[in-house]
């Protein structure tokens, strides 16, 4: 039997408390009816009312998410791709190398990821825009995509894939049939967080944009360069409550999906 | 399907399967790097692209040639010679080598409490650490400005408290830098030291005190050593991109004593010094490559083993 000691007890308390307060107390201050931002001037969701007009983060936001929605696909599927490879293909030519290129760019400082991403971009003289910062975050994004799918195809249970073949499945249907539902949690799992970080970067996309695309974090960068601001903790707040929903749903959705698996085989 | 796939010979599905994604990473992550390390080479110059010498490839070996011949090493003579940088470099590592070892110190214990409470409060536990991860780092970042500026909640609680008599200056301080870092990278700590402690056989602790040994030596005796690959990962994965971070010192640590991502960024944007900025870059991948390549070994063998 596990004990819980009081100061394990306290020790997460202490953890999580310091992991949120931080963001209650941005949430709280979004309501804030006074534009100095350390006074409270009673609840009010005139920031919330000014967000609506303001054109220039909306649009923003909006070139944000269509970048994260299909740097995250092209990410997902490049990032799969690979997973199979290294996990299904055994040892082919040059798999170090494939392997070193997947791992590093997880703990790659984004600045010299940006930096030269940047480069690449002037030396083959591409505009800078959208489809850069597209093509920056996919690379970006595809790693932790490989890393979530693999892990996931590690544990895979082969005999399934073995028994639909005997029963006369192609190895194109099989992998349709069985393999893929079975790894879907993973590979939905991977596009969220593809999304989430191409949704949340600032350096990467400052670096490989152009003056047609301002993402969301570069606006809001450019904005608390200055100091706080009302309307930006309603936009943090706005953002935090979407990604919040979304993460739940998910886990919610992995949680019910994992009970009918598991009830299937039972 | 897994026997097919041992074969040698390779259908034109598995050959798709590697080149696709290894072609994407040589084109978008190989060459971009062979390029910054081609640019520190060169001089700054008011042109656009900002550098010299250019590499034309339709000049054949002659180009080649001249290319050769103008390639300088005035940059990295630069970064040897001028103390921003040097100091840069290392305050980046000092900052990165404190916060990594504040981060442990405090993520131990969460991890150690998440994996003593019951199975499906762990769950919760691990979604609950996750969570904040997944919402924007700016944010994250920017709720500290909030918190930590003159007029701040925390100089207000500071006060009423009776704690200090003046508010103490945070924003644009080290402090603030290392408060931002431990508070941005603790799930990056917590998860992989959760990940082995939780797989930990407690018996032996529990044989340890029953066999007298103090408990801060059981900590260190067993708990430590058997907990040494989460603890690694933990350390790789924050020390490696706390040393290149940009936007937490840029918010809230000022600009008078800037950390290396800083510097890069200053060259880059500011001085539109794009052979100096790359200068800057290659010789922070060196200083990295050790670390970077050791991370890389043990991902490989944890993805292989399992």
């Amino acid at each position: 039997m596990r004990k819980v000691s009081l100061f394990n007890i306290f020790t997460i308390a202490l953890g999580i408390a310091f992991l949120y307060l931080p963001i209650a107390i941005l949430v709280v201050y979004s309501f804030n009816a006074s534009r100095l931002v350390t006074v409270w001037g009673g609840w009010s969701t005139r920031w919330y009312a000014e967000l609506a007009g303001d054109t220039a983060i909306l649009d923003a936001a909006f070139i944000s998410l269509r970048i994260a929605a299909v740097s995250a696909s092209a990410a997902t599927l490049l990032g799969a791709l690979a997973a199979l490879a290294l996990v299904r293909l055994g040892r082919f030519r040059g798999r170090l190398m494939f392997a070193s290129m997947i791992y590093a760019p997880l703990v790659m400082p984004e600045v010299i990821t940006g930096l030269s991403m940047l480069l690449l971009f002037v030396a083959i003289a591409a505009d800078r825009g959208f489809w850069t910062v597209v093509i920056a975050h996919t690379t970006m994004a595809m790693c932790f995509v490989t890393v979530i799918v693999q892990s996931r195809l590690v544990d895979f249970d082969l005999s399934l894939e073995e028994a639909a073949m005997d029963l006369g499945a192609t190895p194109l249907r099989t992998f349709l049939t069985v393999t893929l539902p079975l790894i879907a949690p993973a590979i939905a799992a991977a596009w969220m967080l593809a999304f989430a970080l191409s949704l949340d970067d600032l350096v990467i996309a400052s670096f490989t944009t152009g003056p047609a695309a301002t993402t969301l974090p570069i606006r809001i960068y450019s904005e608390i360069r200055l100091g706080v601001k009302p309307e930006i903790n309603a936009v943090c707040s706005l953002f935090i409550a979407v990604v919040g929903v979304a993460v739940l749903g998910a886990s919610l959705l992995a949680k019910l999906t994992g009970a009918r698996g598991t009830a299937a085989r039972a | 399907m897994e026997a097919m796939l041992a074969t040698p010979k390779r259908s034109a599905a598995q050959k798709f399967l590697i080149a696709l994604p290894y072609a994407w990473l040589l084109v978008f992550f190989l060459v971009p790097f062979l390029i910054v390390l081609k640019i520190s080479f060169s001089e700054s110059a008011i042109a656009l692209p900002p550098y010299t010498p250019l590499f034309h490839l339709a000049a054949g070996w002659r180009g080649i040639e001249d290319f050769l011949a103008g390639l300088s090493f005035a940059n990295y003579a630069r970064l040897g010679s001028d103390p921003l940088y040097v100091l840069s470099y290392v305050k980046s590592l000092g900052i990165a080598a404190v916060s990594t070892l504040l981060l442990l110190v405090i993520g131990f214990p969460i991890a150690y409490g998440m994996a003593r409470t019951p199975r499906r409060l762990q769950a919760v536990l691990v979604v609950l650490v996750v969570l904040p991860f997944w919402t924007s780092f700016l944010i994250r970042i920017y709720a500290w400005m909030n918190i930590l500026q003159h007029d701040g909640l925390l100089n207000r609680l500071l006060l009423a408290l009776h704690i200090v008599r003046e508010p103490p200056v945070w924003l644009a301080t080290d402090t603030a830098i290392y408060i931002g870092i431990v508070y941005s990278y603790l799930p990056f700590m917590v998860l992989p030291l959760y990940a082995v402690v939780e797989k930990l056989d407690h018996s032996l602790i529990e044989a340890a005190a029953d066999l007298g040994c103090p408990r801060w030596k059981t900590f260190w005796l067993i708990t430590l050593p058997l907990s040494s690959p989460g603890v690694l990962a933990g350390v790789l994965l924050c020390f490696i991109p706390i040393v290149g971070e940009f936007v937490i010192p840029d918010l809230l640590g000022g600009s008078r004593a800037p950390m290396i991502g800083q510097t890069i960024w200053m060259e880059f944007f500011g001085n539109k010094d794009w052979p100096a900025a790359a200068a800057v870059a290659v010789v922070l991948v060196c200083l990295l490559v050790t670390p970077i390549v050791f991370f890389q070994h043990q991902a490989m063998r944890a993805a292989d083993r399992s």
